[in-house]
């Protein structure tokens, strides 16, 4: 793979951002009960990674090194009141359910993490889609994990009747545990142990093991 | 890095060409960022603005029939509200007022406005919302010449936040047919259970006044069962938000007493629209 594929498409599963660097799990929590939240909320990662990598990375030979996060962030903020402006005023109903969350992409580590790791020293087009990659990742994590709690949680698919629920006089009695936080950290922690199996290489060394005391040793 | 600015010419060529640490650079840095970013925020924020003012009015007329019953999806909101009148009412008269344009009038701003509004009492205060504005919206939906339903804006202060919401009363103002919320900060889970549509279904077909003409609508602790005396006045409590279902009991009795919206509900029954 050359190198240009290989910068986009690395961080979408060898080195996710959620899965493997464990950041931005925050809001993987948060707006996952249904695909269509989660969709945009992906696409407006996305984007905001994607822009705020490539102005990061069009003034990184000018940039002040101890002020840097600030301008950082300003250009992040900005960006993100940006699309919250523009989901107001285009998608206000995914607005309402995504509310604050929008607002907190501002302090998603995976956005700010790929501004100092990569864009600040990259030229523009490998940081683009750096930032690309590591958007899509996220939105594709989101995707799964809502892809669970939705349908478990309330039988649907992007809002479309999948399982037919006993309350409304189907057979499908709804997973409540699915519409709760708790439910994605299950599922983006079976997520992990399935990439890691599939990918040994992901695995981490343990930080410390517990000393076994031999026969030989005295106490 | 610095051999590529040194050999930058004319005014921007030379303050490129600044050290990156220096402070001029700094300052520099700082002030093109800061106007590039706020021009940018700051235009977007004006040129959308019509359209999100849109979508808020849309939702809060969606609200509307939804509390009144006559939303339908294949329809939509602007065709269905045709068959909703707004109107202006005098709160402390119970009259219609032609004063302002119902469908632009903006209630709480006009309960800041002093010349609109009066400070309420603070032994009537039980809504906890200080300002009452000097006149209400109300939406009417009429059938064959007589008022078949009352849309009332009520709004009250819950356990952190003001509550604002939609009540809808049957024609002689005697009967709940439904109540929604549309913008508070309780509680996700617990307070914020006012929102769920199950528990809003419990409203409908309530009665509003005792024989003595007094508010007997609100919530009470536990649940409420057929048998009870008071079943037809009196709605289950949320678990885990009494709180939150006070001040939804306080708004409504506020909203609904001498000085909300009884005047008014007492002349329609007189006098009709």
């Amino acid at each position: 793979m050359n190198t240009a594929g290989k910068t986009l498409l690395e961080p979408v599963i060898d080195r996710n951002p959620i899965t493997l660097q464990i950041l931005g799990v925050c809001s993987a929590l948060a707006v996952t009960t249904q695909m269509i939240p989660s969709l945009i909320m992906g696409l407006a990662l996305i984007f905001v990674i994607a822009a705020s990598s490539a102005a990061i990375s069009m003034i990184r030979n000018h940039m002040p090194g101890n002020i840097r996060i600030i301008i950082q962030m300003t250009i992040i903020a900005s960006l993100v009141i940006l699309v919250d402006q523009f989901l107001k005023a285009f998608a206000y109903d995914i607005s309402r359910q995504l509310s604050v969350f929008v607002g907190l992409i501002i302090t998603n580590c995976i956005v700010l993490g790929r501004a100092e790791a990569f864009a600040s020293s990259n030229p523009v087009g490998p940081s683009v889609l750096d930032g690309v990659g590591h958007g899509i990742g996220y939105a594709l994590v989101l995707l799964v994990v809502a892809f669970f709690r939705e349908l478990f949680g309330s039988g649907k698919l992007f809002g479309i009747e999948i399982l037919p629920l006993a309350s409304e006089g189907g057979w499908y009695l709804p997973n409540g545990l699915m519409l709760l936080a708790p439910s994605a950290f299950f599922i983006i922690g079976l997520m992990i142990w399935a990439i890691r199996t599939w990918k040994p290489a992901q695995v981490e060394k343990p930080e410390y093991q517990i000393h076994v005391v031999h026969r030989t040793e005295a106490l | 890095m610095s051999e590529q600015n040194a050999n930058r010419t004319g005014l921007f060529g030379r303050l490129a060409a600044l050290p990156n640490d220096s402070i001029a650079k700094m300052l520099l840095v700082t002030v093109t960022l800061s106007l590039v970013c706020s021009v940018l925020v700051s235009s977007a924020a004006v040129l959308l603005k019509p359209m999100q003012m849109r979508n808020v009015e849309l939702a809060r007329k969606a609200r509307i029939l939804e509390v009144a019953g006559l939303m339908e999806p294949e329809r939509s909101v602007d065709e269905l509200f045709a068959g909703v009148e707004p109107r202006l009412v005098e709160l402390d008269t119970g009259e219609f007022s032609e004063a302002f344009d119902p469908a632009t009038y903006d209630q709480r701003i006009a309960a800041r406005d002093p010349d609109l509004s009066r400070a309420i009492e603070p032994w009537n205060d039980i809504a906890g919302i200080g300002r009452k504005a000097r006149y209400a919206p109300v939406y009417l939906v009429e059938s064959g010449g007589e008022v078949e339903k009352v849309i009332l804006p009520v709004h009250g202060y819950g356990l952190w936040s003001t509550m604002y919401g939609f009540l809808a009363l049957s024609g002689d103002g005697e009967e709940v047919l439904g109540l929604t919320f549309y913008q508070h900060a309780e509680t996700p889970g617990l307070g914020g259970e006012i929102e769920n549509p199950r528990w809003l279904e419990r409203w409908v077909g309530k009665q509003v006044y005792g024989p003595e003409g007094e508010v007997r609508l609100q919530v009470v602790r536990g649940s409420v069962g057929p048998e009870d005396e008071w079943a037809d006045w009196a709605i289950d409590g949320i678990s885990g938000a009494t709180l939150t279902a006070d001040g939804v009991s306080n708004m409504v009795k506020y909203w609904l007493g001498e000085d909300g919206f009884k005047p008014f509900l007492v002349r329609l029954r007189e006098e009709g629209a």
